[in-house]
């Protein structure tokens, strides 16, 4: 009997706590095909930050770092500058990565730090029960903006590539999605490309991954997808921001 | 380098980090601790170890965090104002059983307060300061030379018991300079890292450093698993000093370069025939209490002296346990007693035996 599908190695063989139709396991394992791809779980140290993915530190065969709510970064940091040829990668949600992280966030891509971020976009706060989180949409309905996101008092969605592709220390800023086998088959690319270039030592990686959280939008998981190409594409649009590998773009 | 040098107090501790094995320093700008940053980031480069300038005291914690999980010997420094921000970093550093070493050159608060030194730091470093049930091991030097010793010795005790160890002066113990010889550093003790996140190289299972547990029971004993490690180190690693406490009826509790303040106003009561004694915590946790208790057993009062507005003096009452009075003077903000005004309250004292 030959194998024709396995589960990659780099992912652990436990079972995921994620909800029905979540798409943070998608991107697990997307990181985990890539790891083995490039051969990396034995050169690599994971860092899981707080949100729906705190526990990713059970699903990654790599060591793993559990850092505090928007650390993931400067804990990257510290780990990176004591093992420089070492692989260096945090998972982060919106809230983490953009609220609380922005600091963090930002210094990383600005020092050029050769680690890998991996961002899950999904415009809530997941795990404290569906939130505002900074890149909700204008008019989005949460927990604490029952009335939709107004500008006048909560402002206006933050868009993390724009963002760090204006730093000169950041190397790639890809948004990617996981609506589709197209769009899943970019997003292995690109987290491909971004711990790539960390070998390369080209500088800081940045993948953000728009995802769905079928739970706190309050939708099936057909229906997230489409919410996520209808409200999210718009704000977050695909594409490449900044690639230091890129011909032209060096 | 056995011979003597003059240095500054910071730049001492930042020399005694490097020859303990200390190769990665993270720091941010603050007054009164600023020479460590500065002297690292000169020092760091010609050892090929690392000086890396945070966005700020909250970063700063977290990379220690991440750099102690690979197993490396990681250390930052500030002042009050920054210690506050690493609040979170400490739990959580505790909570994951790193060890590292935080230098806290205390001065004057709250807020933004002054630049000059202080001891109003007491209750945060030593009674948590984060969340949680933890402690740091907090050592106080009193003598630039005790800066090089209890840094060879706060990295020592990190390791050995997995735990943070903050090393807390004032900033005059930072500023001032005095001659200090640096004692070769025993790097034949070696310490079990097995637990590091330093990669598996595919050859081992995959190590997790975390802080995290859901379920209630896997969390308490984790925590009582490690209330026995400080239970070890209270009875291991607590120390103090004492002089002329044999006799002694008053009996001064004082520690850092206030502790040579009162040692001088103790001598110049002996000299006025007072018997005066002194007593100095060299660890502030775990506090000597036993010291204390021992010569609580004779001495007919104790006086608390600190540059705050009493902090320590709660431990000194718990570890006098009612036996005779415990009374206190000190001063704050910034200003720091002369030997007279010590005097003069050791005189009242006396005259209440
Ligand atoms: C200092 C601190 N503040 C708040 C929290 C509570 N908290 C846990 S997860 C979270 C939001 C996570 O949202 P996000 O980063 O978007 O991740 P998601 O769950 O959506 O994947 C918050 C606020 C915390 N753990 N620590
Ligand atoms: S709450 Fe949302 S983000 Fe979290 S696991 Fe469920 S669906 Fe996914
Ligand atoms: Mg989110």
């Amino acid at each position: 009997m030959s194998i024709v599908f396995e589960k990659p190695h780099a992912l652990s063989d436990v079972g995921f706590h994620y909800c029905p139709g979540c798409t943070h396991g998608i991107v697990h394992r997307l990181v985990a095909e890539v790891l083995d791809e490039l051969k990396l779980e034995g050169e690599a140290v994971g860092i899981a930050s707080v949100g729906c993915s705190v526990f990713s530190y059970n699903y990654f065969e790599c060591d793993m770092v559990q850092a505090a709510h928007g650390r993931a970064p400067a804990v990257a940091t510290g780990v990176k500058r004591a093992n420089p040829d070492k692989v260096v990668f945090t998972y982060q949600g919106d809230g983490d990565l953009l609220a609380i992280g922005t600091a963090e966030t930002i210094h990383a891509a600005t020092r050029g730090e050769n680690i890998t971020v991996v961002f899950i976009n999904n415009c809530i706060y997941g795990m404290t029960g569906g939130q505002m989180a900074p890149t909700s949409l204008v008019g989005q309905v949460t927990q604490t903006t029952p009335y939709g996101r107004k500008t006048e008092t909560q402002g206006w969605p933050i868009n993390g590539c724009e963002l760090v592709s204006q730093l000169e220390g950041t190397a790639l800023a890809q948004r990617v999605a996981v609506n589709n086998v197209k769009n899943i088959r970019e997003a292995k690319a690109a987290i491909k490309k971004a711990f790539t270039y960390q070998t390369e030592k080209k500088g800081f990686t940045f993948v953000e991954v728009l995802s769905t959280c079928p739970t706190n939008w309050g939708l099936s998981p057909q229906e997230s997808l489409k919410w996520m190409e209808e409200n999210m594409m718009p704000q977050y649009p695909l594409g490449v921001y900044k690639d230091k590998g890129a011909k032209g773009d060096e | 380098m056995s011979e003597k040098v003059l240095m500054k107090g910071n730049e001492a501790i930042a020399e005694a980090a490097i020859r303990s094995g200390c190769k990665l320093f993270f720091g941010y700008p603050i007054t009164p601790q600023t020479e460590v940053s500065a002297y690292m980031s000169k020092r760091m480069p010609q050892v090929d170890g690392l000086y890396l300038q945070a966005e700020s005291e909250v970063a700063a914690i977290n990379m220690v965090y991440g750099a102690a999980a690979t197993g490396a010997r990681a250390m930052t420094s500030s002042s009050s104002p920054g210690i506050s921000l690493k609040q979170e970093g400490l739990s959580y550093i505790a909570g994951a059983d790193l060890p590292c070493v935080i230098i806290n050159i205390v001065r004057g608060g709250p807020g933004l307060g002054g630049i000059q030194p202080a001891q109003s730091d007491y209750f945060q470093a030593t009674k948590g300061g984060g969340h949680g049930d933890y402690n740091l091991v907090v050592l106080a030097p009193s003598t630039i030379q005790e800066c090089v010793d209890l840094t060879y010795k706060a990295f020592d005790i990190a390791d050995q018991y997995r735990v943070p160890v903050m090393i807390m002066g004032d900033g005059m113990l930072g500023q001032m300079m005095e001659p200090v010889s640096f004692p070769a550093h025993d790097d034949s003790v070696t310490f079990d890292k097995s637990w590091a996140c330093n990669t598996t190289g595919m050859k081992r299972k995959k190590n997790i450093v975390n802080s995290l547990y859901i379920n209630p029971d896997e969390l308490e004993n984790l925590v009582w698993e490690r209330q026995k490690r400080y239970d070890l180190i209270t009875e291991k690693e607590t120390r103090a000093e004492s002089f002329f406490c044999e006799d002694a009826d008053i009996v001064l509790v004082a520690y850092g370069t206030i502790a040579r303040v009162a040692m001088n106003a103790v001598k110049k009561a002996r000299a006025m025939g007072i018997k005066a004694g002194l007593i100095r915590p060299i660890t502030l946790w775990p506090f000597p209490e036993q010291e204390i208790a021992n010569v609580a057993k004779t001495a007919k009062s104790f006086l608390s002296v600190e540059m705050s507005t009493g902090q320590m003096v709660y431990d000194v009452k718990l570890a006098v346990n009612g036996k005779c009075p415990v009374e206190f003077y000190g001063r704050t903000g910034g200003v720091v007693p002369v030997p007279q005004e010590i005097l003069d309250k050791i005189v009242e004292m006396s005259k209440k035996l």
